[in-house]
């Protein structure tokens, strides 16, 4: 063996040396990451999910859709306002209803409901729905996401707590959506 | 005078800088480069200073939390000492660094300057804009009032068509489930540390090339790019007919970049800080959210595209368009450098700049969204319903009430989304009326549901009336023949 390939005493603590600084690195990283990803990993098994009251019977007349507001059952504490979430309740009769976020389905902006059309309109790029949710005119592909609702004591309850965008929406609606 | 050369010296014999300053601001660059075309990245860089020495100034009073900001930013507007200049100087300094790197970036297309040997300036450069873009964007959700709010949404719904990732991408977007502190606090960090210390760090790398290989030369038409040849040309150039950059052409730089300050300050003086529009309260529906000046025409183009087509748009448009711009100095990395012998090159910065012109255009009033409150708020103008019948008026009031108003517009008021009504009669019979009403289609909603009988009847018999004096309504040639002889075997009818 000649005297080239024998490695050095300095060579040999410099590479371990990397090889510690590689190893430190690696075990801070998996922390750092797990921090960085712990909003996907916490929503898992839609944890972000609850049960949130919208209001008694009685505020919502039969045949008529109204707007609601809930606080998002996951709050932070600088959340302020914006874990305020409205949304439209369609009371079609008895306990039958359609909930409906106002996140157009295009792409998010806040869609308003016309009585005497019954229609929703949105006001960003003119995404219009009839007013079972489902897709009239416009740019949105499908129709109004819905919340899975529930009546308990009275009180209509829905399951929200996630922003209804386009590709999550399998998520929060319990079944497939409503295309037009 | 003496004692400031002794203190001078005091510090170069320990930082040993004067030297290659020196070297640096003397080198020698070809004399027709001290051009006024050529003074848009000392701009660009002089606003980016401007940016965070503005930015810093902001961070003393904005509170980056979703309860707080809002108020914070009314605070620097109304309460601090100039807050609003500070402000006003921010946000017009973020729109003239995205014109001027834009404009950088156009000059040096048409210049050649990204072929061969200064490729890697040209794609450093293409992150460098991205990079601006996405100071852009997040200075405008630190803006959190309204349009901040739902931008995200939109940004939000755009991240979500990703397959499969989609939603989880959305949550590290969003910092959560939903818009709300997290994503402040996110937008801050990336709007204040990250992208800022990124652009540094680029810059640094982009002007270290830019002095390495020296400033790109006056492209002469005919004067070819060849990668065996070139670099000694240049050198010959420099030597021949090379000036110091300082004072040579330095000038020029300096008086732009005092100019762009100015007016970035003028326009701050004039026009003022932009916003905070609403409270960031997501419970107030009653808005129209609208991105800053240069997202527009993505806001545009977003209404435009068919549904079908949109999120493949959305995902592969930016993935083909970087890969194209980052790949550009390897596909053309040679040859004619002027633009006097470039035509595609020079159709092709045209072509952008009309399609992202007239997107931007059309998003200043946005043809495609309804008006929400023409129906209760611009009346049916008087002279179409001259003479009109007690059933006409009717229609007309079954138009306005059924919202029709929001998105076709009579006498020049009313929502453009539907073509204008104003002779309507020309185009369509009343069969054609009556299905196009209760059926809807060509992007209108069907009203089939919604209107009774009596209500279809009136709406078209005022739509019928909806053409100019001199023209007569459209009707079905058939429809007299088909009557006429349906009259004719009616069995007792008069011959």
């Amino acid at each position: 063996m000649s005297n080239e390939d024998l490695v050095s005493r300095r060579g040999f603590f410099m590479k371990l040396g990397i090889l510690f600084n590689g190893l430190v690195a690696a075990a801070l990283t998996v922390p750092i990451v797990g921090y960085l990803l712990s909003c996907i990993t916490r929503g898992r098994a839609n944890a972000y999910l609850s049960w949130v009251p919208l209001g008694p019977l009685s505020e919502f007349p039969e045949g008529e859709t109204r707007l609601a507001t809930f606080r998002n059952p996951y709050v932070t504490p600088t959340d302020g306002k914006t874990a305020d979430t409205a949304c439209w309740v369609r009371r079609i009769e008895g306990e039958q209803f359609q909930v409906f976020a106002v996140n157009c389905a295009h792409l998010g902006c806040p869609v308003r409901w016309f009585q005497q059309s019954s229609l929703f309109m949105c006001p960003c790029h003119g995404g219009a729905y009839y007013q079972d949710g489902s897709r009239a005119s416009g740019p949105p592909e499908r129709g109004l996401f819905q919340y899975p609702y529930k009546v308990q004591d009275g009180l209509v309850t829905i399951q929200a707590g996630e922003l209804p965008t386009p590709g999550a929406s399998a998520s929060l609606t319990g079944k497939k959506p409503t295309c037009a | 005078m003496r004692l400031i050369a002794q203190i001078g010296e005091w510090f170069d014999r320990r930082l040993q800088l004067a030297a290659p300053i020196r070297e640096i601001s003397e080198h020698p660059v070809p004399r027709n480069t001290a051009s006024w075309f050529y003074v848009f990245g000392s701009a660009a860089l002089v606003v980016f200073v401007l940016q965070i020495v503005t930015g810093i100034l902001l961070a003393l009073i904005y509170v980056p939390s979703g309860g707080e900001a809002w108020s914070s930013l009314q605070a620097l507007n109304h309460d601090v000492t100039l807050g609003w200049f500070i402000r006003a100087l921010h946000g017009w300094g973020s729109n003239f660094m995205v014109a001027i790197v834009l404009i950088h970036m156009v000059q040096v297309f048409l210049f050649g300057a990204y072929k061969f040997p200064r490729e890697l300036t040209w794609i450093v450069g293409v992150f460098l804009l991205l990079m601006t873009l996405g100071m852009a964007f997040s200075g405008q959700v630190l803006r959190f009032d309204q349009d901040a709010y739902w931008g995200l949404g939109i940004g939000a719904s755009i991240a979500s068509r990703v397959p499969i990732a989609g939603p989880a991408i959305v949550k590290l977007m969003l910092g959560g489930p939903i818009i709300a502190g997290a994503t402040l606090s996110r937008f801050f960090a990336l709007h204040v540390f990250v992208i800022p210390g990124m652009l540094i760090g680029f810059v640094c790398i982009h002007l270290l090339m830019v002095l390495k290989l020296g400033i790109n030369e006056w492209p002469m038409p005919g004067r070819l790019v060849k990668k065996a040849t070139y670099t000694a040309e240049y050198h010959e150039l420099t030597k021949k007919d090379g000036a110091p950059f300082v004072p040579y052409a330095v000038w020029k730089d300096m008086f732009f970049a005092a100019f762009i300050l100015l007016a970035v300050a003028a326009c701050a003086l004039y026009f003022g800080p932009f916003g905070p529009t609403g409270r960031p309260d997501p419970t107030i529906i009653q808005t129209v959210p609208k991105p800053d000046y240069f997202f527009l025409w993505l806001y545009g183009l977003l209404s435009y595209l068919p549904p079908s087509m949109e999120t493949p748009a959305l995902l592969i448009g930016p993935v083909v368009a970087i890969a194209f711009l980052v790949l550009l100095p390897f596909l053309s990395g040679e040859g004619e450098k002027s633009w006097r012998r470039r035509p595609i090159a020079v159709l092709a910065i045209l072509l952008i700049a009309i399609v992202l012109g007239t997107l931007t255009h059309l998003a200043g009033y946005t043809p495609w969204s309804p008006h929400m409150n023409a129906w209760s708020g611009d009346p049916v103008p008087e002279r179409f319903l001259h003479g009109a019948t007690a059933l006409q008026r009717q229609g007309a009031l079954v138009f306005q009430v059924k919202q029709c108003r929001n998105c076709h517009s009579l006498g020049e008021l009313g929502g453009q989304r539907g073509p204008a009504l104003d002779s309507v009669a020309v185009r369509l019979t009343q069969d054609q009326l009556i299905r196009q009403v209760i059926q809807g289609g060509g992007n209108m909603p069907a009203y089939g549901k919604n209107l009774s009988p009596a209500q279809t009847t009136a709406l078209v018999a005022f739509l019928e009336t909806l053409h100019p004096a001199g023209q007569a309504p459209a009707r079905d040639a058939s429809r007299d023949v088909v009557l006429s002889d349906a009259q004719e075997k009616r069995p007792g009818a008069q011959p």
